[in-house]
């Protein structure tokens, strides 16, 4: 189907198009949030608790108040008189998840500024609006505040605890999700198990950490009762609508805007309490307020991700095929749940990967703790979960005494079986069903692309002999992308003949403007210059949902795709008119509509523009309204998989534990690619996320609840010259789900990485029984491995 | 509230003047005083090198000085790059070839880090440059497409024998 489109359309689909993005950002005439400078403009900044779980006291703003400059001072007793807290999920579930997921969900509501209690250290306590933030971070340093500390619930295990306190006392427990699913006998078949292997696996806290940091500008117009809200956010829609919420303003009167935003991956993907405080902030005091995060409050405050404790027990044969998957975990979520159990219904959505296994049964607990809450982040659930299974898998592999390559070929569904259902119910509420791939081929190619399996064996063999360590490791995974519940664009010609598009996504640097364009020029068979996209303006298209969870790509291009038919059936109408032809003898061509084999009888689409109008000596047909203009909503039918392999050959120095990856390959399908360049920006970008989270990147906390990685200097992202080298081999099997066989790739590569570095360390690491089932990969915890048994070469 | 001071700088060869607090940090000063918003602001510990500008000809990290410590300096930022009709200059229009920016944030500060690296060093390998844009943090790319413009960039100014990538 995919390829039908490129030759129909010759186009712009499938082309490695440079983006129209790129020039202003290398010009340095972006616009960011933090660029907009408002006449009149104030600042905010916050005051945030040093403690992790407290009582609030008396909170002095008296000395800040006379700070000269300061506006303005609010503690959480004043926010909470004027605004409601963010009640309940932004995220709902649908009924068919829940009728198929055990779910009993307790989500807390999270005040804008609480006035009673402090639940992780970074939370606000206090606001100071001044003339500028210098004035305003003075300010903050006068406030005098009395603190109560409670009892610390300082990891998910401990706020399990019979004794353990409670972080919101009104829930009456820490548990703020508790969910099960099962396929086939779930966990009454591990008995019939002729092997079983019991482990548990952690994954540990890192974060999205853009290199902008989140922030909100806000204008309001009196005279037009009207709020103007920029923010640096993924979900433009959502923030309107949790800002006309609180505020009691019809969402219509309220326009959000995400300018150019500095990177996002999953931790600007849902509303904060800053983005309503600074829209009720420039409304109270009738001028533009701004507040800009800094990088330690961004570290402190924004959403951490992963976090998770798997105990999971695997089934097997003799020859390795898993019969039965059962896994118990706990997603330390913090003190709050902004997307609910979305994270935890992702994993158990996604451990049974590629594999056909006919028995699984997962129970999960979403905990509350005095951490900062804990929220999607690129991969969202699947590299918790994928951690545990993969290790799992190359431990049925280590016990059978069979190559970890040859286990996963044993059990992967094979590319003659697609569809395939999974015998699960996606959190779309759709029954689960990978549409399209080739599973074992990803393998092969992942396995060709680091030399081939035999080599890499023999390879290793060699070093062994030399007393060197070299190892394999593996890791696949499938992947929901697309997911809806649906995505809006408005499409319209105005009178130049342009085409104009506006999509509810909200790019944070994937490029969806140039990508767009590229699906509205093939459609509109125009040049892709004539084609003008506007995204993340709530004032451009009345519903949206916004770029979180690999969406865009499928659910925009969808709703483009729906608005365009609409706008060129009545195009055709008008056309016909004009043309005096039937409707059926017309075709597009030529930036316009032609009669077909006449080439002199065309019209292009600014005659059709304007013969469209309303008014005199327009040249409508009968019946057929004015104008060229239509909105309209995507609802895909569900998810499309994509799915990855991936292979790294990796040394260890066993005295240091230094790790050494000599290559890295990952093999992705994201179905047909739009922008063969960009998909590759992206797979690539998320791979070293994935790599730097699984080696370098850790939120570390005390026992006490204090945050220990505060700044760049502890909390160490990748840098160029950390990557190692990366090869990423595309494959294109097109989905079956929709007009352009497209599958979402934005999280893909951020999946594999961390537990593709495990079993290479351990698959180095054999001749020592090592096991590594926790992450992030430290060089000390490798060293330790080689500590404990001296090699024995088997 | 302090006593504002006067700071002059040569600013992409233009003389641009304005007031300062003596705490000011020169990236504040550029962005919200002289209005040049393209450097960025990504950390403010000097990690990130969002905030790199060309400071009396060498890469400096503009949220670690005052701007009183700059006053009568020669700074280029990223504003400067282009020519004065806006025709980019050759290290942007690698930049672009080789899809070595996707948000864009880290952008300015990693053509300053690599205009820098390029201009003091006659002789650079693809490590020494991995090395040298080590000094910036990009969330986005992995660094690939960053390195492979710097090193065509490198190619490009010093030719195929200084280059021994």
């Amino acid at each position: 189907m995919a390829n039908d489109i490129r030759k129909q359309t010759g186009g712009y689909i499938g082309q490695s198009v440079p983006r129209r993005e790129d020039r202003n950002l290398l010009l340095g005439k972006g616009e960011f949030v933090a660029d907009i400078q408002l006449p009149g403009m104030v600042h905010t900044a916050f005051a945030r608790s040093p403690l992790p779980h407290a009582e609030i006291g008396a909170v002095s703003l008296g000395a800040a108040r006379a700070v000269e400059g300061v506006r303005f001072t609010a503690s959480g007793a004043d926010v909470c008189a004027e605004l409601p807290p963010i009640s309940g999920m932004q995220v709902v579930t649908p009924q068919g998840w829940r009728d198929r997921v055990d779910t009993d969900i307790l989500i807390p509501d999270q005040p804008l500024v609480p006035e009673d209690r402090v639940r992780y250290v970074g939370e606000a306590y206090a606001l100071v609006v001044a003339d500028t933030r210098y004035i305003a971070e003075d300010a903050l340093e006068l406030i005098e505040a009395e603190f109560d500390p409670r009892p610390t619930l300082a990891h998910a295990e401990s706020a399990l605890e019979d004794s353990a306190a409670l972080v919101h006392d009104q829930l009456g427990r820490n548990v703020a999700a508790f969910l099960h699913t099962k396929k086939g006998d779930g966990a009454a078949a591990m008995d019939s198990c002729p092997h079983r292997l019991s482990r548990r696996f952690v994954h540990h806290r890192y974060a999205a950490m853009p290199m902008e940091t989140r922030g909100v500008v806000a204008e309001y117009n009196r005279r037009t009762d009207t709020l103007t809200v920029w923010s640096s956010t993924q979900v433009v829609h959502w923030v309107r609508r949790e800002i006309s919420t609180a505020l009691g303003m019809p969402e219509d009167r309220i326009r959000c805007v995400a300018p150019d935003v500095g990177g996002g991956f999953g931790g600007k993907g849902h509303v904060y309490p800053e983005d309503i405080l600074v829209a009720w902030l420039a409304k109270k005091l009738d001028r533009p307020v701004k507040w800009v995060e800094d990088r330690h409050e961004h570290i402190l405050n924004s959403a951490h991700s992963r976090d998770n404790i798997y105990d999971v027990e695997i089934g097997f044969d003799d020859d390795g095929k898993i019969l039965a998957v059962t896994s118990s975990f706990l997603v330390d979520s913090g003190a709050y749940t902004p997307v609910g159990a979305g994270i935890a219904g992702n994993s158990i959505a996604h451990m049974l990967g590629p594999y056909d296994i006919p028995h699984y049964e997962t129970d999960c607990k979403v905990v509350l703790t005095n951490r900062t809450p804990n929220a999607p982040y690129r991969g969202a659930g699947r590299p918790e979960v994928g951690f545990a299974m993969e290790r799992a898998v190359d431990l049925v592999a280590n016990h059978r005494g069979l190559d970890p390559a040859e286990v996963r070929f044993r059990n992967m569904i094979p590319a003659d079986a697609m569809p395939y259902e999974v015998g699960l119910t996606y959190r779309d509420g759709v029954p689960m069903v990978y549409d399209s791939g080739d599973y074992p081929e990803a393998l092969r190619r992942a396995l060709t692309a680091v030399g081939g399996l035999d080599n890499v064996r023999q390879r290793q063999k060699e070093a062994l002999a030399e007393g060197k360590y070299l190892g394999l490791g593996l890791g696949c995974y499938v992947e929901g992308t697309g997911v809806g519940p649906f995505e809006g664009a408005t499409v319209k010609i105005e009178s130049t003949g342009k085409i104009m598009v506006a999509a509810g996504a909200c790019p944070q640097g994937q490029g969806h403007e140039t990508v767009f364009a590229q699906f509205a020029a093939d459609m509109w068979q125009v040049p892709i210059e004539d084609v003008f996209v506007t995204v993340a303006d709530t004032g451009e298209v009345t519903q949206g949902y916004g770029t979180i969870a690999s969406r865009s790509t499928v659910t925009a291009s969808g709703a483009i795709k729906i608005a365009s038919d609409a706008v060129q059936e009545k195009a055709f109408a008008i056309a016909a008119n004009m043309l005096e032809a039937g409707e059926t003898d017309l075709e597009i061509r030529d930036a316009g509509v032609g009669v077909a084999g006449v080439p002199e009888m065309h019209v292009t689409w600014r005659d059709i523009a304007r013969a469209a109008k309303p008014g005199w000596d327009n040249q409508r047909p009968d019946g057929v309204e004015a104008g060229l203009e239509t909105t309209s909503y995507y609802e895909p039918p569900t998810v499309t998989w994509a799915y990855a392999a991936n292979a790294a050959l990796v040394w260890i120095d066993p005295d240091t534990g230094q790790l050494k990856i000599e290559k890295y390959v990952e093999v992705h399908d994201a179905g047909v690619l739009v922008n063969p360049g960009l998909a590759d920006g992206q797979v690539k970008g998320g791979l070293v996320q994935g790599l730097g989270g699984g080696l370098l990147e850790e939120l570390a906390y005390d026992d006490q609840g204090q945050l220990l990685t505060g700044s760049f200097a502890d909390y160490l992202l990748p840098t160029a010259s950390d990557v190692p080298p990366i090869e990423v081999v595309h494959m294109e099997t097109p989905s079956p789900l929709n007009a352009f066989g497209v599958k979402g790739l934005g999280e893909g590569g951020a999946i594999a990485p961390p537990v593709v570095i495990a079993n290479a360390v351990c698959d180095a690491l054999r001749p020592f029984k090592a096991e590594l089932n926790s992450t992030p990969v430290r060089w000390e915890d490798v060293a330790a491995l080689t500590e404990e048994a001296s090699p024995s070469v088997t | 509230m302090t006593q504002r001071m006067q700071v002059t700088l040569s600013v992409n060869g233009e003389t641009l003047s304005g007031s300062a607090e003596p705490r000011t940090l020169l990236v504040d000063f550029l962005r919200d005083e002289l209005r040049l918003t393209g450097t960025h602001v990504g950390c403010e510990h000097g990690v990130c090198g969002a905030c790199t500008v060309i400071l009396g000809g060498f890469a400096a990290r503009s949220c670690l000085m005052f701007a009183v410590q700059a006053d009568g300096a020669e700074i280029q930022t990223i504003e400067g790059l282009a020519s004065s009709v806006g025709e980019m200059h050759p290290l942007q229009k690698l930049f672009a070839e080789h899809r070595a920016l996707q948000c864009g944030f880290c952008t300015p500060g990693m053509l300053m880090t690599a205009i820098d690296l390029v201009q003091t060093s006659n002789s650079l390998t693809e490590a020494d440059i991995r090395t040298g844009m080590s000094a910036g943090l990009c969330r986005c790319t992995g660094y690939e497409g960053i390195v492979n413009a710097v090193v065509e960039y490198a190619r490009q100014v010093h030719g195929e024998k200084a280059f021994n990538g």
